[in-house]
């Protein structure tokens, strides 16, 4: 009997037909240009110039001028990732009311699209040392434009990646607070909670999932700094990230094999760190954040 | 909510409130100054004459726009920031706004894969997957060209459009598309009188929000593209990165007109979007 109904009925009953096939093109794009080379890269990166299968990846462990960029990118991404999430949940609650929230967001809004390298350009000579930053802390009497460094050096790409990192883990959890039913706080009131207590008993376990995923992904953001580690940090030493190393080997040294190899052990770490806060998101409250009533 | 504690007297825990408000005001207040010093610190230097160790310039000029324009070559960087964020734009569209029709009309087998691989481009950095790619492209030859650039561009662009499209196309009633088919329209009829008007917010909403972020796209075009495919963006790094070689007035010159460029297209993409979709992708978006 089946084999009188003809294939391509079969199909579209599976979901397969002409519309289905649209959707070709895209995945065709998206396998050649980003799953194939990075698989080519992985394979790639077990291909040393040595010919060892973990020349590369030894080689990486063994030189402290290259595990080292490992750290230097955690000490740096870590600290701005917790400091602009903490201050992003409390501005977050406050413009979630407010009647010029538009203006507050587009303002936020413009350091993300105008982008790390015009940020750089602009702190260069805004934190520099004759820049206005300087200038006004030492007219206030908080220290003088010779003991003050702000760019350069491992503050330059910090501040960097707040002043870029804060509006996108603002805007993240700007979206993730205005998702709770305002009803369920109205309630909290209601019943006689307080603030703080509405704050920790009924915002941060509806959150949590929310904050997970938005430290996850300015997490991402900050460990793969590039422009800003090479313009406002010094590349050499202390802001010597793992995306530099990375570049270094591919553009300066021609080795692509350990480019490659940087390239994965740079998207192992984020890996690592990202699974474990999704991971530790589990032992937190899940279940919807709107209303029992819809 | 304001009903609850306007009317009680003032208490500690008030004074600790407006503290706390206060706090977070200032906070944010500080942000936002520090955003316009440094806007504002490119600008006046752009203009500026001389000005080393003082608050102002000496005087202010225009000349360091023309001297940008001929020492960096603009309009060849121009040309080519056109003809990618152009290629860019229309190439997403046409490859996302299909195949995120496709994801959202039909249930199929893989297509939970098809959607993480769409989902990776988004959450994996530009530079993580960029020196793979990068690699790949030149030993096809593709390396430095300005299609290798533009390549390398749809790779976030078009699971961005496809993300942002599908939620867009879900909320339109499918029964709309079959009361058309039973009055006999075409496929190609369809598309051009019922489909097209119906997605055109969310496609011009879609490739506005790809126009801003390829015109400010740094890391991918950064690895892919040679001396005669930089972009602005990728040009306007070099000179900073040699920065000693060219007069920094000259650079904040060139910093301005990306600037420029950038914002006008924010502006109008403002007009069609929530600021809070530039960063958010597509799935968490909410208005």
């Amino acid at each position: 009997m089946e084999a009188t109904i003809p294939l391509r009925v079969r199909l579209a009953a599976r979901g397969l037909d002409g519309v289905t096939l649209l959707a070709i093109p895209a995945v065709l794009l998206l396998v050649a240009l980003f799953l194939y080379p990075f698989s080519y890269g992985l394979v790639l990166s077990f291909r040393p110039k040595d010919g060892s299968f973990f020349g590369n990846y030894g080689h990486f462990f063994s030189d402290p001028f290259l595990y080292k960029t490992i750290w230097t990118t955690l000490a740096l991404a870590v600290p701005v990732t917790v400091l602009n999430l903490v201050a992003a949940v409390p501005v977050a609650f406050r413009v979630r009311r407010m009647r010029y929230q538009r203006l507050i967001t587009t303002i936020l809004v413009l350091p993300i699209t105008l982008g790390t390298v015009l940020v750089a350009e602009g702190m260069l000579n805004y934190f520099g040392p004759q820049g206005w930053f300087i200038r006004t802390l030492s007219l206030m009497g908080l220290g003088s434009p010779s003991s003050i460094k702000l760019v350069h050096n491992y503050w330059g790409v910090f501040l960097s990646l707040v002043i870029t990192g804060f509006p996108f883990t603002f805007l993240l959890t700007l979206s993730y607070v205005s998702g709770i039913d305002v009803a369920l706080e109205n309630a909290a009131a209601t019943l006689g909670a307080r603030a703080a207590a509405r704050f920790w008993t009924i915002f941060l376990p509806l959150l949590a999932p929310g904050l997970a995923i938005t430290f996850c992904l300015s997490f991402v953001q900050a460990y793969s700094v590039f422009p800003s580690a090479v313009l406002l940090g010094a590349p050499a030493g202390p802001t010597r990230v793992i995306s530099i190393a990375a570049y270094e080997a591919a553009f300066e040294q021609y080795d692509y094999s350990l480019a490659s190899a940087i390239a994965m052990i740079m998207g192992a770490v984020q890996l690592v760190v990202v699974v474990g806060v999704l991971m530790s998101r589990s032992l937190f409250y899940r279940g919807p954040a709107a209303g029992a009533k819809g | 909510m304001t009903a609850f504690s306007a009317s009680r007297s003032l208490t500690a825990r008030d004074v600790g409130a407006k503290l706390w408000i206060i706090s977070i005001w200032t906070l944010l207040i500080f942000f936002v100054i520090n955003l316009f010093g440094i806007i504002g610190a490119v600008v006046t230097s752009s203009f500026a004459t001389r000005w080393l160790r003082s608050w102002l310039p000496n005087g202010f000029t225009t000349n360091w726009y023309a001297s940008a324009w001929s020492e960096f070559q603009l309009s060849d960087v121009l040309m080519t920031t056109f003809q990618v964020v152009g290629a860019v734009v229309v190439l997403s569209g046409l490859i996302g706004v299909p195949a995120a029709y496709a994801i959202a009309r039909r249930e199929f087998p893989g297509k939970k894969a098809m959607m993480l691989v769409f989902l990776l481009p988004l959450l994996v950095p530009p530079i993580t997957y960029g020196i793979p790619l990068a690699t790949v492209l030149y030993q096809t030859g593709f390396g430095g060209t300005l299609t290798g650039v533009i390549l390398a561009n749809l790779v976030p662009t078009v699971p961005f459009v496809i993300l942002v499209m599908i939620p867009f196309i879900e909320q339109i009633d499918p029964r709309i598309e079959s009361a058309a088919r039973i009055f006999g329209a075409g496929t190609f009829r369809l598309f051009i009188y019922v489909l097209l008007p119906l997605l055109t917010p969310g496609v011009l909403a879609a490739l506005l929000l790809v126009l801003v972020r390829t015109i400010a796209m740094f890391e991918l075009t950064f690895l892919t593209s040679g001396p005669t495919s930089q972009t602005l963006v990728v040009a306007l790094y070099y000179s900073v990165f040699a920065a000693g070689v060219r007069a920094v007035q000259s650079i904040d010159a060139m910093a301005v007109i990306y600037m420029s460029l950038t914002l006008i297209w924010l502006i109008i993409a403002l007009r069609f979007v929530n600021p809070t979709q530039i960063v958010t992708r597509g799935k968490q978006a909410r208005d």
